[in-house]
């Protein structure tokens, strides 16, 4: 994934140079590609945090649940009122195609990436929590305080929303995200909707599988099995 | 009629007066720097509820500010003359109230410094980013009206320009009730009726505000409003408060009728402990039926009782926000329609909100920008409203 | 007139010395060859991290040399790892006196990734 290019800084105006990338770089993220899970309910259970505990561990996280903390994953226990049934699945962002929280941001920190990852942009997010409201999955958390020992390769601050980047900077390293290589059940498969030899792809073309708030029409990146 | 010590005493009073707004408003950026250095963990608001006090105090200075200008597009778009003559001190409660208003959202950011990215990065399809422009537009827009009444030579100005602020303000107040009106996933919100509710509720606030400040102002003066000018505008203020009932009953009625909703009506009205109590003691009676009674009672037609009934309007009006921004978070967002949840993240819980002081100081701040604003104007401007003898329409 | 004149000569002269007096005194952590010419750095570092992090954060262009952890990794100090922690540390020693206040590391980790070890300790 790593191509070369040279480094080129030309002038055009005193002080002010037009920028090229220098060597070493990752090429942009693509359209071609949509990053998506399918995540197997019938595997997930109940009473294990393997995901979550992965994921505060990839990305700084405190773990803690008071009002207050972050949650970007979460294990939802949810049982059907008719029938009794009870299902324990992991929730987080969904990265939505259409996203009501990128709609909704008044400087368009909230963003969807060319790739299908909705991210917050933390360096225009002015914390206005709007997105959280939108949000139909509840997904987004509000840094409440000062942070301190932020993972290098994860910042995160005060006064800034955050929520589940499918570890964005993993992504683009060639791995998964830390929740997906972590969990001991296997329910969580992580891939490339868009690429016909892909296992999530040829996966979703095979099970049942759903997505949740299907009504709202969103598109979600994330789909599940068993529910 | 004013002795030279009685003037004097008055001279003293509003210093007091614009020091006790000083203290406030002082109080107010205090918690703004506490909230800054510290982060939103010492305020009441989380995760779960997102937005709290402070968007009450904002939200009810906002829609305020907006319907305030009714009385003066009463009188620059159709022609009352009472009401152009109160034009002008309705136009300066607008931008106080705005001001204030914008001052409390704006400091409540987790990253109020930067305010220029919002100014200068905008998203479209966001209605926070329109409003942006709105509000902005609306000081301006709001301040060229001024001008064209207060200035002589600019008068034949004041019906365009009290015809755009007219329009204008139609928008932003549409604005308002979008912020809501477009969170499509939230049981408590994703409604169309909430435009036009929002905007009879800015008529009845606003008009309430006025009261309040003109019976403060004739008093001050010792001048005594004409009884029919009184009457004419205490029963417009109970034209908008029926309004407000109409659409709110709207509002509640249509949502009960979904099955899905009911058990959020249910929370709202009858079992959510906090939010039926503001809801019908505070709004309903307290901020509606009360205020009716002191409206169109016979008998009833004197400035402390449309004062009393202006002033009930209002704390009505902060129940009703209340109830409406924090009650509706408070209910568990449903994300699995059918199922009963549980997780660490407030799934399926009802959440609790307890107010902190600085969320509660900082909302009080942004009343006192408003009222510093508008006592300096009326005393170094001419705002007291100029009645003719014969009232021509 | 006259006036005038002495007050800007006696508020400018001065400022003018000042400013040659003394320049902030860094730890500028491991040092070696920076990715750009130190004295271009000084002066764009700014509009280089401004254009990158959009590239960056927005298109998902990364870059091993051009990047916020990568000058951390070199210029925290080798004595507490970090770029803000004293008063002469990499980025805290010239913005203190410039006075020109950074948010960067409100976000971003401040520290080196792997702490360096000193080579009394090996």
């Amino acid at each position: 994934m790593k191509t070369s290019l040279g480094a080129a800084a030309i002038a055009i105006a005193p002080g002010m140079l037009l920028f090229s990338p220098a060597h070493g770089n990752t090429a942009a993220a693509s359209s071609k590609v949509r990053w998506g899970m399918l995540i197997d309910t019938t595997r997930c259970t109940d009473g294990c945090n393997d995901c979550v505990n992965a994921c505060n561990k990839e990305n700084g996280l405190s773990g803690g649940t008071s009002p207050t903390d972050s949650q970007w994953i979460r294990k939802i226990e949810i049982k059907d009122v008719s029938t009794g049934r009870a299902v324990s699945l992991p929730m987080m962002c969904q990265h939505c195609e259409h996203p009501p929280c990128v709609d909704v941001c008044p400087t368009a920190a909230s963003f969807k990436r060319a790739d299908g990852i909705v991210l917050v942009d933390r360096h225009r997010c002015i914390g206005c929590r709007y997105c959280m409201m939108a949000c139909p999955y509840k997904a987004r958390s509000f840094v409440h305080e000062p942070l301190h020992d932020q993972k290098p390769d994860v910042p995160r601050g005060k006064g800034t929303v955050e929520a589940c980047s499918f570890c964005v900077h993993r992504i683009d390293n060639g791995q998964i995200p830390a929740c997906a290589e972590e969990c001991r059940n296997k329910a969580i498969l992580f891939g490339d909707l868009n690429d016909p030899n892909s296992e999530i792809h040829q996966k979703v073309r095979s099970v049942s599988s759903t997505q949740i708030r299907a009504d709202l029409q969103l598109n979600t990146g994330i789909r599940f099995q068993g529910l | 009629m004013p002795t030279l010590s009685s003037l004097r005493l008055k001279n003293f009073y509003f210093y007091v007066l614009l020091a006790a707004g000083g203290l406030v408003a002082l109080a107010g950026l205090y918690a703004v720097h506490m909230m800054e250095s510290h982060g939103h963990i010492i305020t009441g608001m989380n995760n779960q509820i997102v937005w709290g006090m402070p968007h009450v105090f904002a939200i009810f200075l906002i829609v305020a500010a907006s319907g305030v200008l009714n009385v003066a597009s009463i009188g620059s778009v159709f022609g009352k003359a009472i009401y152009k003559a109160r034009a002008p001190l309705a136009g300066l409660l607008s931008i106080a109230m705005l001001a204030g208003g914008l001052a409390v959202l704006m400091l409540d950011l987790g990253r109020p410094e930067r305010l220029m990215v919002a100014a200068t990065n905008y998203n479209l399809t966001s209605v926070f980013a329109w409003n942006v422009v709105l509000y902005s537009g609306m000081f301006s827009l709001t301040a060229i009206y001024l001008w064209t009444m207060m200035e002589r030579r600019m008068n034949p100005w004041s019906k365009p320009a009290g015809l755009a602020v007219f329009a204008w303000r139609f928008i932003l107040t549409t604005g308002t009730g979008l912020i809501f009106a477009f969170l499509t996933a939230r049981q408590a919100y994703g409604s169309a009726l909430l435009p036009p509710m929002f905007i009879v509720l800015s008529f009845a606030w606003g008009l309430a505000v006025f009261h309040v400040v003109q019976t403060v102002i004739y008093a001050w003066n010792e001048k005594a409003l004409d009884p029919e000018i009184l009457r004419r505008k205490k029963n417009l203020l109970g034209v908008f408060v029926i309004g407000s009932l109409y659409l709110v009953g709207a509002y509640h009625l249509t949502n009960l009728y979904f099955a899905h909703e009911a058990a959020f009506e249910r929370f709202i009205l009858l079992d959510g402990g906090i939010f039926p109590s503001l809801f019908w003691w505070g709004y309903i009676v307290v901020g509606s039926v009360v205020p009716l009674l002191l409206i169109y009672l016979p008998g009833m037609n004197k400035p402390k009782w449309v004062m009393t009934a202006s002033l009930l309007v209002i704390l009505g009006a902060f129940a009703l926000l209340y109830v409406f921004i924090i009650g509706g978070q408070a209910y568990p967002l449903d994300i699995f329609p059918g199922y009963q949840v549980s997780s660490t993240f407030a799934d399926g819980q009802i959440a609790t909100y307890q107010p902190s002081l600085y969320e509660i100081l900082l909302g009080f701040g942004g009343l006192a920008i408003a009222f510093i604003i508008t006592t300096v104007s009326v005393r170094v401007l001419n705002f007291m409203p100029q009645d003719k003898s014969y009232i021509a329409d | 007139m006259r006036a005038l004149v002495i007050l800007m000569l006696c508020l400018f002269i001065p400022a003018a010395w000042a400013a040659e007096a003394y320049a902030p005194v860094l730890d500028i952590g491991k040092g070696g060859q920076c990715v750009r010419d130190p004295h271009w750095m000084r002066e764009n570092h700014m509009h280089l991290l401004r254009h990158l992090r959009d590239e960056t954060v927005r298109k998902g262009i990364r870059s091993d040399q051009d990047s916020l952890k990568n000058c951390v990794e070199c210029h925290a100090s080798v004595t507490d790892n970090s770029v803000i922690a004293r008063d002469d540390s990499f980025c805290v020693g010239c913005h203190r006196f410039e006075a020109v206040k950074i948010d960067c590391f409100e976000c971003h980790a401040s520290k080196r990734k792997q702490a360096l070890v000193k080579k009394d300790e090996q």
